[in-house]
């Protein structure tokens, strides 16, 4: 009973912490709640269609095609978050302030919901096709006692009022600084999604080389433990990334960052002028 | 929607000499069973590519995984998939079962030149 109390848990955690950030990133920007909803109703179907078919879709490409869906997942995923954060540059102040619902702002705000609900059906369809699997087997197989099932099922309901703590928790932040915080989260996620991107595409065999470990941290912190698990969920901790994981985690960084400062100063620019 | 298009394009275009491959690797079989792992050492070839084939023989769901190795799967009772691995550094390696938290195994490259 703990261990599917355990499992149920930690699979709902890894996708729950993205959507309480993307929860969290996407305040004031009006008809959200609709967005965010539709994603995770699409990530659960999405998760269900990828267990039912996880036979078919890991034989494709010549065993390839689990590794290509996670890439192909992670990349519009990461997509997503990089365009979000690039349009926060510009907007966050409009939908902070008290100047809210200046047209346009609202207006391309209903498309940046429209992205983040992408990431959260992303995530659940990432993290969540296991957890479909593992839920599934545990009432299918008819081997588990009722007292499994109440476990997993408990340790699906704690890994939601845990994600849903850590969504009041970063709401609570003041208006003020709410958007830098979730901007500098998103670009963290999205660096981290990046490199496991990357890595799937090394698996898949699309990238080769570079595939020399950076370092190994597994004595310090094992990625399998908790400390390790929450890192790998918000940061993309992995305690023996590779050398292309390191450049691609980098590299998302700064183009994040670039854009970012980019769009703020067309921005200051164009209310200088106007 | 633009960006959408040219990204199936970029996959269609990168995946195409994966589908001309020809399928003759060996294959190295393993058997997970709530919470065992069958063999407990598993021996594959180091430096080529081959396929391990996963079956799930027992009556709850099992997931495969090494954070050595970067892989995982997840595998449904009743299940037979498979992980390619293009190459691998002589050595041993620390596999489990993420559903079974019990159950170990090692798997062991090794050169098919110095056996």
């Amino acid at each position: 009973m703990i261990g599917a109390f355990v499992i149920a848990f930690r699979e709902v955690i890894e996708a729950g912490l993205i959507i309480s950030i993307v929860l969290a990133a996407t305040r004031g920007i009006p008809g959200r709640g609709r967005w965010v909803a539709l994603g995770i109703v699409g990530g659960l179907a999405g998760a269900a269609l990828v267990a039912l078919f996880a036979e078919k879709i890991s034989d494709a490409f010549e065993g390839a095609g689990q590794d290509l869906l996670n890439a192909a997942v992670l990349i519009v995923a990461v997509l997503m978050l990089v365009w979000h954060n690039t349009w926060m540059a510009a907007h966050g102040r409009e939908l902070a302030g008290e100047l809210r619902a200046a047209g346009e702002a609202v207006r391309s705000g209903r498309r940046t919901a429209a992205a983040l609900a992408l990431v959260v059906g992303a995530a659940i369809l990432r993290e969540g096709a296991e957890l479909v699997l593992f839920l599934y087997g545990l009432v299918a197989s008819g081997a588990s006692g009722a007292d499994l099932q109440a476990g997993a099922l408990a340790g699906v309901g704690a890994g939601v009022v845990l994600s849903g703590i850590s969504y009041f928790g970063l709401a609570s932040i003041p208006s003020r600084y709410v958007f830098s915080v979730t901007s500098a989260l998103i670009i963290f996620l999205a660096a981290g999604l990046a490199a496991q991107a990357a890595q799937f595409l090394s698996n898949a065999g699309i990238v080769t080389g570079l595939d020399q470990i950076l370092w190994n941290s597994s004595g310090l912190i094992p990625e399998n433990g908790w400390p390790g698990r929450v890192l790998h969920a918000l940061v993309g901790y992995t305690d023996r990334p590779t050398v292309l994981q390191g450049i691609v985690y980098v590299g998302t960084i700064l183009v994040m960052v670039g854009l970012m400062q980019m769009t703020a100063q067309n921005k200051r620019r164009a209310l200088r002028t106007a | 929607m633009r960006t959408a298009t040219s990204l199936l394009a970029l996959c269609a275009l990168l995946l195409a000499p994966l589908a001309a491959r020809a399928d003759d690797m060996p294959v190295i079989k393993v058997e997970m069973k709530d919470g065992v792992i069958l063999p407990a050492i598993i021996e594959v070839p180091a430096k080529t590519r081959f396929k391990l084939e996963i079956s799930n023989t027992g009556a709850s769901p099992v997931e495969f995984e090494s954070l050595e190795l970067k892989r995982e799967k997840a595998l449904a009772a009743g299940s037979t998939s498979s992980i390619i691995f293009r190459t691998l550094d002589p050595g041993s390696y620390d596999v489990f079962d993420d559903f079974h938290p019990e159950a170990k195994a090692t798997l062991v490259a090794k050169d098919p030149v110095a056996k």
